[in-house]
Protein backbone atom coordinates (compact mmCIF):
# COMPACT_ATOMS: atom_id res chain seq x y z
CA UNK A 1 0.00 0.00 0.00
CA UNK A 2 1.30 3.42 -1.32
CA UNK A 3 2.26 5.36 1.98
CA UNK A 4 1.85 9.33 1.48
CA UNK A 5 3.16 11.57 1.32
CA UNK A 6 5.87 10.26 -0.61
CA UNK A 7 9.73 11.16 -0.19
CA UNK A 8 11.17 12.65 -2.92
CA UNK A 9 13.90 14.77 -1.50
CA UNK A 10 17.13 12.73 -1.04
CA UNK A 11 19.41 15.10 -1.27
CA UNK A 12 17.36 17.38 1.27
CA UNK A 13 18.65 14.54 3.90
CA UNK A 14 18.18 10.90 3.47
CA UNK A 15 16.66 8.70 6.42
CA UNK A 16 19.15 6.67 8.26
CA UNK A 17 19.62 3.36 7.55
CA UNK A 18 18.25 0.73 9.71
CA UNK A 19 21.60 -1.14 9.65
CA UNK A 20 23.45 2.11 10.65
CA UNK A 21 21.02 2.62 13.63
CA UNK A 22 21.58 -0.58 15.08
CA UNK A 23 25.22 -0.20 14.73
CA UNK A 24 25.40 3.00 16.16
CA UNK A 25 23.56 2.46 19.25
CA UNK A 26 25.56 0.31 21.52
CA UNK A 27 27.91 3.29 21.05
CA UNK A 28 25.80 5.79 23.25
CA UNK A 29 24.56 3.05 26.32
CA UNK A 30 27.24 0.72 26.27
CA UNK A 31 30.75 1.78 24.42
CA UNK A 32 29.82 5.39 25.73
CA UNK A 33 33.83 6.17 26.19
CA UNK A 34 35.27 9.26 24.88
CA UNK A 35 38.04 7.89 22.26
CA UNK A 36 40.67 10.34 23.71
CA UNK A 37 40.93 8.16 27.37
CA UNK A 38 43.60 6.41 26.48
CA UNK A 39 43.91 4.88 29.95
CA UNK A 40 41.36 2.48 30.38
CA UNK A 41 39.37 -0.47 28.28
CA UNK A 42 36.59 2.12 27.44
CA UNK A 43 38.52 4.82 25.45
CA UNK A 44 40.72 1.97 23.56
CA UNK A 45 36.91 0.68 22.68
CA UNK A 46 35.55 3.95 21.38
CA UNK A 47 38.96 4.77 19.71
CA UNK A 48 39.07 1.30 17.85
CA UNK A 49 35.54 2.03 16.40
CA UNK A 50 36.39 5.49 15.58
CA UNK A 51 39.46 4.20 13.28
CA UNK A 52 37.18 1.79 12.04
CA UNK A 53 34.92 4.00 10.72
CA UNK A 54 37.75 6.45 9.82
CA UNK A 55 39.09 3.29 7.37
CA UNK A 56 35.19 2.92 5.78
CA UNK A 57 34.88 6.35 5.16
CA UNK A 58 38.46 6.59 3.80
CA UNK A 59 37.58 3.43 1.58
CA UNK A 60 35.07 4.57 -0.06
CA UNK A 61 36.92 7.64 -1.52
CA UNK A 62 40.20 5.39 -1.78
CA UNK A 63 42.29 7.39 0.20
CA UNK A 64 44.73 7.20 3.35
CA UNK A 65 42.46 7.01 6.54
CA UNK A 66 44.70 9.30 7.76
CA UNK A 67 43.71 11.92 5.55
CA UNK A 68 40.29 12.30 7.08
CA UNK A 69 39.59 14.70 10.10
CA UNK A 70 35.97 14.21 11.76
CA UNK A 71 34.03 17.18 11.26
CA UNK A 72 30.28 18.40 12.43
CA UNK A 73 29.15 17.85 8.81
CA UNK A 74 29.80 19.28 4.90
CA UNK A 75 29.06 22.76 6.36
CA UNK A 76 31.61 22.81 8.95
CA UNK A 77 34.21 21.10 6.79
CA UNK A 78 33.90 23.42 3.67
CA UNK A 79 34.68 26.31 6.13
CA UNK A 80 37.44 24.57 7.65
CA UNK A 81 39.13 23.48 4.20
CA UNK A 82 38.82 27.15 2.73
CA UNK A 83 39.46 29.28 5.53
CA UNK A 84 41.91 27.19 6.67
CA UNK A 85 43.92 26.66 3.44
CA UNK A 86 42.92 30.40 2.65
CA UNK A 87 44.62 31.64 5.92
CA UNK A 88 48.00 28.92 6.32
CA UNK A 89 48.92 30.18 2.04
CA UNK A 90 47.25 33.73 1.91
CA UNK A 91 50.25 35.01 2.57
CA UNK A 92 52.91 33.11 1.14
CA UNK A 93 50.83 32.14 -2.27
CA UNK A 94 48.57 35.02 -2.99
CA UNK A 95 45.18 36.44 -1.72
CA UNK A 96 42.76 34.67 -4.43
CA UNK A 97 40.30 32.75 -4.86
CA UNK A 98 38.32 31.10 -7.61
CA UNK A 99 34.66 29.56 -7.25
CA UNK A 100 31.70 29.00 -9.19
CA UNK A 101 28.14 30.55 -8.26
CA UNK A 102 26.19 27.94 -8.27
CA UNK A 103 28.11 26.24 -5.17
CA UNK A 104 26.68 25.36 -2.06
CA UNK A 105 25.73 28.52 0.30
CA UNK A 106 28.11 27.04 2.49
CA UNK A 107 31.22 27.76 0.46
CA UNK A 108 29.78 30.91 -1.27
CA UNK A 109 29.55 32.43 2.04
CA UNK A 110 32.81 31.20 3.07
CA UNK A 111 34.47 32.88 0.22
CA UNK A 112 32.51 36.29 0.91
CA UNK A 113 33.53 35.76 4.52
CA UNK A 114 37.30 35.94 3.16
CA UNK A 115 36.70 38.92 0.69
CA UNK A 116 35.46 40.67 4.02
CA UNK A 117 38.65 40.00 5.19
CA UNK A 118 40.60 41.13 2.17
CA UNK A 119 40.79 38.57 -0.25
CA UNK A 120 39.79 38.57 -3.53
CA UNK A 121 37.28 36.25 -5.67
CA UNK A 122 36.27 35.35 -8.75
CA UNK A 123 32.79 33.91 -9.14
CA UNK A 124 32.34 31.64 -12.53
CA UNK A 125 29.24 31.24 -14.15
CA UNK A 126 28.26 27.85 -15.47
CA UNK A 127 27.07 26.84 -19.00
CA UNK A 128 23.67 26.76 -19.71
CA UNK A 129 23.60 23.06 -18.76
CA UNK A 130 25.34 23.16 -14.96
CA UNK A 131 28.94 22.65 -16.18
CA UNK A 132 31.72 24.44 -15.75
CA UNK A 133 33.86 25.20 -19.00
CA UNK A 134 37.57 24.21 -18.39
CA UNK A 135 39.27 26.96 -20.06
CA UNK A 136 37.20 29.47 -18.33
CA UNK A 137 38.20 27.75 -15.35
CA UNK A 138 42.15 27.89 -16.57
CA UNK A 139 42.07 31.52 -17.84
CA UNK A 140 39.93 32.63 -13.75
CA UNK A 141 43.55 30.47 -12.09
CA UNK A 142 46.00 33.46 -11.45
CA UNK A 143 49.52 33.21 -10.04
CA UNK A 144 48.25 34.43 -6.74
CA UNK A 145 45.34 31.79 -7.01
CA UNK A 146 45.37 29.89 -3.69
CA UNK A 147 42.89 28.17 -3.16
CA UNK A 148 40.21 27.03 -5.81
CA UNK A 149 36.71 25.22 -4.77
CA UNK A 150 33.71 23.32 -7.04
CA UNK A 151 31.36 21.09 -6.01
CA UNK A 152 31.46 17.45 -7.20
CA UNK A 153 27.76 17.37 -7.89
CA UNK A 154 25.50 20.11 -8.08
CA UNK A 155 22.69 19.53 -4.95
CA UNK A 156 19.89 21.50 -6.97
CA UNK A 157 20.38 20.49 -10.42
CA UNK A 158 22.95 16.86 -9.96
CA UNK A 159 25.21 17.50 -12.38
CA UNK A 160 29.03 16.36 -12.19
CA UNK A 161 31.79 18.88 -12.37
CA UNK A 162 34.63 17.62 -14.03
CA UNK A 163 37.05 17.72 -10.87
CA UNK A 164 39.42 15.19 -12.60
CA UNK A 165 39.98 17.59 -15.17
CA UNK A 166 39.86 20.74 -12.95
CA UNK A 167 42.46 19.18 -9.95
CA UNK A 168 44.88 19.32 -13.24
CA UNK A 169 44.52 22.68 -13.53
CA UNK A 170 45.23 23.41 -10.03
CA UNK A 171 48.12 21.78 -9.41
CA UNK A 172 50.07 23.06 -12.19
CA UNK A 173 48.90 26.38 -11.22
CA UNK A 174 50.38 25.00 -7.64
CA UNK A 175 46.56 25.89 -6.56
CA UNK A 176 44.83 24.17 -3.69
CA UNK A 177 41.47 22.30 -5.06
CA UNK A 178 38.75 21.94 -2.78
CA UNK A 179 36.27 19.82 -3.78
CA UNK A 180 32.31 19.50 -1.91
CA UNK A 181 31.19 16.01 -2.37
CA UNK A 182 28.30 16.19 0.31
CA UNK A 183 26.06 15.31 -2.47
CA UNK A 184 28.73 12.75 -4.52
CA UNK A 185 29.17 10.24 -1.95
CA UNK A 186 27.28 6.68 -2.75
CA UNK A 187 26.32 8.38 -6.09
CA UNK A 188 29.37 8.33 -8.32
CA UNK A 189 33.30 6.18 -8.20
CA UNK A 190 35.75 8.97 -6.25
CA UNK A 191 39.15 7.41 -6.33
CA UNK A 192 41.32 10.21 -4.55
CA UNK A 193 44.65 8.16 -5.35
CA UNK A 194 43.56 9.17 -9.17
CA UNK A 195 42.10 12.80 -8.47
CA UNK A 196 44.55 15.83 -7.82
CA UNK A 197 42.05 16.80 -4.98
CA UNK A 198 43.99 17.94 -1.93
CA UNK A 199 40.59 18.90 0.21
CA UNK A 200 37.45 17.53 -0.11
CA UNK A 201 34.18 17.59 2.20
CA UNK A 202 31.76 14.55 3.12
CA UNK A 203 28.33 14.97 4.82
CA UNK A 204 26.77 11.42 6.67
CA UNK A 205 23.05 12.37 6.42
CA UNK A 206 23.33 12.63 2.24
CA UNK A 207 24.61 9.02 2.33
CA UNK A 208 22.12 7.27 5.38
CA UNK A 209 24.10 8.02 7.86
CA UNK A 210 23.07 10.36 11.02
CA UNK A 211 22.82 14.43 11.27
CA UNK A 212 25.88 16.11 12.63
CA UNK A 213 29.16 14.30 11.89
CA UNK A 214 30.89 15.13 8.49
CA UNK A 215 34.57 14.73 7.52
CA UNK A 216 37.24 16.75 5.90
CA UNK A 217 40.12 14.95 3.35
CA UNK A 218 43.08 16.98 3.95
CA UNK A 219 45.74 15.10 1.38
CA UNK A 220 49.40 14.43 2.82
CA UNK A 221 51.01 13.75 -0.21
CA UNK A 222 51.84 16.65 -1.18
CA UNK A 223 51.13 17.64 2.42
CA UNK A 224 48.02 20.09 2.56
CA UNK A 225 48.19 22.41 5.66
CA UNK A 226 45.39 24.45 7.56
CA UNK A 227 44.59 26.80 9.85
CA UNK A 228 42.51 25.42 12.52
CA UNK A 229 39.35 26.86 13.33
CA UNK A 230 38.18 25.48 16.25
CA UNK A 231 40.64 25.02 18.84
CA UNK A 232 40.68 23.32 22.03
CA UNK A 233 42.35 20.11 23.17
CA UNK A 234 44.43 19.41 19.66
CA UNK A 235 41.96 16.18 18.57
CA UNK A 236 42.41 15.59 14.66
CA UNK A 237 45.97 16.03 14.10
CA UNK A 238 45.24 19.46 15.86
CA UNK A 239 42.78 20.52 13.16
CA UNK A 240 39.37 20.34 14.64
CA UNK A 241 39.18 20.15 18.13
CA UNK A 242 36.33 18.85 20.07
CA UNK A 243 35.75 15.49 21.82
CA UNK A 244 34.91 12.30 18.94
CA UNK A 245 31.22 11.81 18.60
CA UNK A 246 31.73 8.13 18.19
CA UNK A 247 28.21 7.15 17.90
CA UNK A 248 27.80 9.28 14.98
CA UNK A 249 31.04 8.77 13.47
CA UNK A 250 30.61 5.09 13.80
CA UNK A 251 27.39 5.72 11.98
CA UNK A 252 28.88 7.60 9.20
CA UNK A 253 31.14 4.78 9.00
CA UNK A 254 28.54 2.18 8.38
CA UNK A 255 27.06 4.33 6.59
CA UNK A 256 29.66 4.67 3.76
CA UNK A 257 30.70 0.63 3.89
CA UNK A 258 26.95 0.03 2.83
CA UNK A 259 27.43 3.16 0.23
CA UNK A 260 31.22 1.27 -0.50
CA UNK A 261 29.51 -1.93 -1.28
CA UNK A 262 25.95 -1.58 -2.32
CA UNK A 263 26.56 1.45 -4.52
CA UNK A 264 26.79 -0.45 -8.27
CA UNK A 265 23.92 -2.21 -7.55
CA UNK A 266 21.77 0.42 -6.33
CA UNK A 267 22.64 3.26 -8.04
CA UNK A 268 21.17 1.36 -11.49
CA UNK A 269 18.05 0.90 -9.56
CA UNK A 270 17.66 4.21 -8.88
CA UNK A 271 18.80 4.82 -12.74
CA UNK A 272 15.71 2.76 -14.19
CA UNK A 273 13.47 4.63 -11.53
CA UNK A 274 14.93 8.24 -12.22
CA UNK A 275 14.61 7.66 -16.15
CA UNK A 276 10.48 6.28 -15.69
CA UNK A 277 10.11 9.85 -14.14
CA UNK A 278 11.75 11.49 -16.66
CA UNK A 279 9.84 9.98 -19.53
CA UNK A 280 6.92 9.84 -17.17
CA UNK A 281 6.69 13.87 -16.88
CA UNK A 282 8.64 14.82 -20.18
CA UNK A 283 5.27 13.40 -21.71
CA UNK A 284 3.77 16.82 -20.35
CA UNK A 285 3.88 19.87 -22.81
CA UNK A 286 6.38 23.11 -22.62
CA UNK A 287 8.63 20.64 -19.72
CA UNK A 288 12.13 21.10 -19.87
CA UNK A 289 15.00 19.03 -17.59
CA UNK A 290 17.59 21.62 -15.80
CA UNK A 291 20.97 20.94 -16.13
CA UNK A 292 23.11 18.40 -18.00
CA UNK A 293 20.83 14.89 -18.25
CA UNK A 294 24.33 12.99 -19.50
CA UNK A 295 26.68 14.30 -16.90
CA UNK A 296 24.60 13.74 -14.20
CA UNK A 297 23.78 11.10 -10.82
CA UNK A 298 21.06 8.94 -11.39
CA UNK A 299 18.89 10.28 -8.28
CA UNK A 300 18.29 13.70 -9.54
CA UNK A 301 15.48 15.07 -11.76
CA UNK A 302 15.20 18.44 -11.74
CA UNK A 303 12.51 19.96 -14.22
CA UNK A 304 10.28 23.03 -15.23
CA UNK A 305 6.61 23.27 -16.30
CA UNK A 306 6.54 26.53 -17.94
CA UNK A 307 3.67 28.26 -17.72
CA UNK A 308 3.10 27.42 -14.21
CA UNK A 309 4.02 29.00 -10.98
CA UNK A 310 6.54 27.13 -8.49
CA UNK A 311 4.48 27.89 -5.21
CA UNK A 312 0.81 26.54 -6.62
CA UNK A 313 2.34 23.55 -7.81
CA UNK A 314 4.19 22.61 -4.28
CA UNK A 315 0.48 23.57 -2.75
CA UNK A 316 -1.02 21.02 -5.43
CA UNK A 317 1.52 18.19 -5.03
CA UNK A 318 1.51 17.87 -1.38
CA UNK A 319 1.46 14.15 -1.61
CA UNK A 320 5.16 14.67 -2.43
CA UNK A 321 8.10 15.68 -0.78
CA UNK A 322 10.24 17.47 -3.23
CA UNK A 323 12.10 20.99 -3.50
CA UNK A 324 10.86 24.04 -5.49
CA UNK A 325 13.29 25.97 -7.24
CA UNK A 326 11.15 28.90 -6.64
CA UNK A 327 11.94 30.23 -2.95
CA UNK A 328 8.51 31.50 -2.60
CA UNK A 329 8.28 29.27 0.25
CA UNK A 330 10.73 31.14 2.06
CA UNK A 331 8.76 34.22 1.57
CA UNK A 332 11.07 35.91 -1.23
CA UNK A 333 10.46 36.20 -4.58
CA UNK A 334 14.32 35.08 -5.99
CA UNK A 335 13.41 32.46 -8.03
CA UNK A 336 16.98 29.73 -7.21
CA UNK A 337 20.15 31.04 -7.59
CA UNK A 338 21.00 27.94 -9.52
CA UNK A 339 18.74 27.99 -12.03
CA UNK A 340 19.19 31.44 -12.68
CA UNK A 341 22.72 31.19 -13.57
CA UNK A 342 21.93 28.51 -16.28
CA UNK A 343 20.00 31.44 -17.89
CA UNK A 344 16.98 30.43 -16.79
CA UNK A 345 14.36 32.50 -17.51
CA UNK A 346 12.41 33.44 -14.32
CA UNK A 347 9.22 31.60 -15.32
CA UNK A 348 11.55 28.77 -15.45
CA UNK A 349 12.98 28.99 -12.37
CA UNK A 350 10.14 29.53 -10.55
CA UNK A 351 8.40 26.65 -12.31
CA UNK A 352 10.92 24.44 -11.52
CA UNK A 353 10.52 21.11 -9.10
CA UNK A 354 13.27 18.87 -7.87
CA UNK A 355 12.92 15.78 -7.66
CA UNK A 356 15.61 13.65 -5.72
CA UNK A 357 15.38 9.77 -5.48
CA UNK A 358 17.01 7.20 -3.18
CA UNK A 359 17.49 3.86 -1.65
CA UNK A 360 13.82 3.40 -0.65
CA UNK A 361 12.01 4.83 -3.88
CA UNK A 362 9.84 2.40 -5.29
CA UNK A 363 8.47 2.18 -8.63
CA UNK A 364 4.82 2.54 -7.50
CA UNK A 365 5.60 5.92 -5.55
CA UNK A 366 7.15 6.93 -9.12
CA UNK A 367 4.08 5.70 -10.94
CA UNK A 368 2.06 7.65 -8.55
CA UNK A 369 4.21 10.76 -8.90
CA UNK A 370 3.60 11.24 -12.98
CA UNK A 371 -0.09 10.74 -12.75
CA UNK A 372 -0.48 13.20 -10.08
CA UNK A 373 1.94 15.67 -11.58
CA UNK A 374 -0.16 15.10 -15.34
CA UNK A 375 -3.32 16.00 -13.33
CA UNK A 376 -2.41 18.98 -11.23
CA UNK A 377 -0.21 20.63 -14.17
CA UNK A 378 -2.92 20.03 -16.28
CA UNK A 379 -5.80 22.28 -13.37
CA UNK A 380 -3.04 24.65 -12.88
CA UNK A 381 -2.56 25.21 -16.33
CA UNK A 382 -6.49 25.75 -17.26
CA UNK A 383 -6.12 28.54 -14.73
CA UNK A 384 -2.70 30.17 -16.18
CA UNK A 385 -2.81 33.00 -18.71
CA UNK A 386 0.53 32.41 -19.71
CA UNK A 387 -0.59 29.04 -20.83
CA UNK A 388 -3.54 30.36 -22.84
CA UNK A 389 -1.34 33.50 -24.36
CA UNK A 390 1.63 30.50 -25.13
CA UNK A 391 -1.84 28.64 -26.83
CA UNK A 392 -2.60 31.61 -28.82
CA UNK A 393 0.57 32.06 -30.14
CA UNK A 394 2.00 34.92 -28.05
CA UNK A 395 6.04 34.71 -27.29
CA UNK A 396 5.72 35.99 -23.90
CA UNK A 397 9.29 37.32 -24.11
CA UNK A 398 7.74 39.89 -26.72
CA UNK A 399 4.63 41.18 -23.79
CA UNK A 400 5.82 44.53 -21.91
CA UNK A 401 4.49 43.25 -18.29
CA UNK A 402 3.34 45.91 -16.20
CA UNK A 403 6.03 45.48 -13.30
CA UNK A 404 4.65 45.76 -9.84
CA UNK B 1 3.55 28.05 5.09
CA UNK B 2 0.04 27.42 6.32
CA UNK B 3 -3.08 28.72 4.00
CA UNK B 4 -6.17 29.82 5.75
CA UNK B 5 -9.47 27.36 5.26
CA UNK B 6 -10.62 30.39 3.06
CA UNK B 7 -8.02 30.57 1.04
CA UNK B 8 -7.79 26.53 0.69
CA UNK B 9 -11.23 26.40 -0.08
CA UNK B 10 -10.79 29.13 -3.06
CA UNK B 11 -7.44 27.20 -4.41
CA UNK B 12 -9.30 23.81 -4.36
CA UNK B 13 -12.41 25.34 -6.17
CA UNK B 14 -11.55 28.68 -8.00
CA UNK B 15 -14.65 30.24 -8.83
CA UNK B 16 -15.21 31.89 -12.53
CA UNK B 17 -11.91 30.42 -14.22
CA UNK B 18 -11.93 30.94 -17.89
CA UNK B 19 -12.33 33.69 -20.50
CA UNK B 20 -14.73 34.97 -21.95
CA UNK B 21 -15.56 34.86 -26.07
CA UNK B 22 -13.37 37.24 -28.11
CA UNK B 23 -16.62 38.65 -30.25
CA UNK B 24 -18.76 38.81 -26.95
CA UNK B 25 -20.11 42.16 -26.42
CA UNK B 26 -19.15 44.40 -23.05
CA UNK B 27 -15.98 42.91 -22.18
CA UNK B 28 -13.04 44.58 -20.30
CA UNK B 29 -9.77 42.46 -19.47
CA UNK B 30 -7.13 43.82 -16.70
CA UNK B 31 -3.76 42.14 -17.08
CA UNK B 32 -1.58 43.15 -14.17
CA UNK B 33 1.85 41.27 -12.60
CA UNK B 34 4.89 40.03 -14.55
CA UNK B 35 6.07 36.71 -14.93
CA UNK B 36 9.61 37.53 -13.51
CA UNK B 37 7.60 38.56 -9.97
CA UNK B 38 5.83 35.14 -10.06
CA UNK B 39 2.46 36.26 -10.69
CA UNK B 40 -0.15 37.24 -13.06
CA UNK B 41 -3.84 37.99 -13.22
CA UNK B 42 -5.99 38.43 -15.86
CA UNK B 43 -9.33 39.56 -15.02
CA UNK B 44 -12.42 40.07 -17.28
CA UNK B 45 -15.62 41.63 -16.90
CA UNK B 46 -18.78 41.45 -18.62
CA UNK B 47 -20.42 44.51 -18.37
CA UNK B 48 -24.29 45.46 -19.33
CA UNK B 49 -25.98 48.19 -20.93
CA UNK B 50 -27.22 49.28 -17.25
CA UNK B 51 -23.32 49.80 -16.25
CA UNK B 52 -23.45 47.07 -13.75
CA UNK B 53 -21.11 43.87 -13.90
CA UNK B 54 -23.65 40.73 -14.74
CA UNK B 55 -20.13 38.35 -15.03
CA UNK B 56 -16.22 38.60 -14.15
CA UNK B 57 -13.70 35.25 -15.25
CA UNK B 58 -10.18 35.01 -14.21
CA UNK B 59 -6.95 33.25 -14.72
CA UNK B 60 -4.15 33.89 -12.79
CA UNK B 61 -0.45 32.28 -12.67
CA UNK B 62 0.79 32.77 -9.36
CA UNK B 63 0.93 31.10 -5.55
CA UNK B 64 -1.96 29.72 -3.69
CA UNK B 65 -3.06 33.13 -2.22
CA UNK B 66 -3.03 35.15 -5.60
CA UNK B 67 -5.29 32.25 -6.82
CA UNK B 68 -7.50 32.99 -4.02
CA UNK B 69 -7.79 36.40 -4.16
CA UNK B 70 -8.63 36.87 -7.87
CA UNK B 71 -11.17 34.18 -7.42
CA UNK B 72 -12.67 36.22 -4.41
CA UNK B 73 -12.55 39.13 -5.94
CA UNK B 74 -14.76 37.69 -9.49
CA UNK B 75 -17.43 36.69 -7.27
CA UNK B 76 -17.15 40.44 -5.16
CA UNK B 77 -17.44 42.15 -8.73
CA UNK B 78 -20.62 40.59 -10.08
CA UNK B 79 -23.78 42.66 -9.62
CA UNK B 80 -21.74 45.60 -8.89
CA UNK B 81 -21.85 49.00 -11.08
CA UNK B 82 -18.07 50.20 -11.70
CA UNK B 83 -17.79 52.72 -9.08
CA UNK B 84 -18.87 49.97 -6.78
CA UNK B 85 -16.49 47.69 -8.46
CA UNK B 86 -13.82 50.04 -7.64
CA UNK B 87 -14.25 50.85 -4.08
CA UNK B 88 -13.02 47.39 -3.50
CA UNK B 89 -10.00 47.81 -1.54
CA UNK B 90 -6.99 45.26 -0.76
CA UNK B 91 -7.38 45.51 2.77
CA UNK B 92 -10.62 43.73 2.66
CA UNK B 93 -9.75 40.94 0.40
CA UNK B 94 -6.73 40.24 2.46
CA UNK B 95 -8.75 40.36 5.66
CA UNK B 96 -11.47 38.17 3.58
CA UNK B 97 -8.52 35.71 2.91
CA UNK B 98 -7.30 35.65 6.21
CA UNK B 99 -3.75 36.75 4.08
CA UNK B 100 -0.46 36.48 6.09
CA UNK B 101 1.75 39.44 5.30
CA UNK B 102 4.18 38.07 2.68
CA UNK B 103 1.27 37.92 0.94
CA UNK B 104 -0.69 40.90 1.20
CA UNK B 105 0.98 41.79 -2.53
CA UNK B 106 -1.47 39.21 -3.88
CA UNK B 107 -4.43 41.25 -2.59
CA UNK B 108 -2.94 44.49 -4.21
CA UNK B 109 -2.37 42.79 -6.91
CA UNK B 110 -6.11 41.83 -7.52
CA UNK B 111 -7.49 45.69 -6.49
CA UNK B 112 -4.93 46.63 -9.42
CA UNK B 113 -6.55 44.15 -11.73
CA UNK B 114 -10.22 45.83 -11.25
CA UNK B 115 -8.78 49.02 -11.98
CA UNK B 116 -7.14 47.69 -15.08
CA UNK B 117 -9.98 45.91 -16.28
CA UNK B 118 -12.43 49.00 -15.54
CA UNK B 119 -10.06 51.42 -16.86
CA UNK B 120 -10.22 48.99 -20.32
CA UNK B 121 -14.09 49.42 -20.05
CA UNK B 122 -13.50 52.66 -20.45
CA UNK B 123 -11.21 53.06 -22.93
CA UNK B 124 -13.26 50.94 -24.86
CA UNK B 125 -16.39 52.78 -24.95
CA UNK B 126 -14.81 56.23 -26.01
CA UNK B 127 -13.38 54.32 -28.65
CA UNK B 128 -16.93 53.11 -29.76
Amino acid sequence: MLKLPIYLDYSATTPVDPRVAAKMIPYLTEHFGNPASRSHPFGWTAEKAVEEAREQVAALVNADPKDIIWTSGATESNNLAIKGAAHFYGETKGKHIVTVTTEHKAVLDTVKELERQGFEATYLEPQSNGLIDLDQFKVALRKDTVIASVMAVNNEIGVIQPIAELGELCRSNGTIFHVDAAQATGKMPLDLTQLKVDLMSFSAHKTYGPKGIGALYVRRKPRIRLEAQMHGGGHERGLRSGTLATHQIVGMGEAFRIAREEMATENERIRMLRDRLMKGLMDIEETYVNGDIERRVPHNLNISFNFVEGESLIMAIKDLAVSSGSACTSASLEPSYVLRALGRSDELAHSSIRFTLGRFTTEEEVDFTIKLLHDKIGKLRELSPLWEMHQDGIDLSTVQWAAH
Amino acid sequence: MAYSEKVLDHYENPRNVGSFGKEEEGIATGMVGAPACGDVMKLQIKVGKDGVIEDAKFKTYGCGSAIASSSLVTEWVKGKSLDEALAIKNTQIAEELALPPVKIHCSILAEDAIKAAVADYKKKQETV
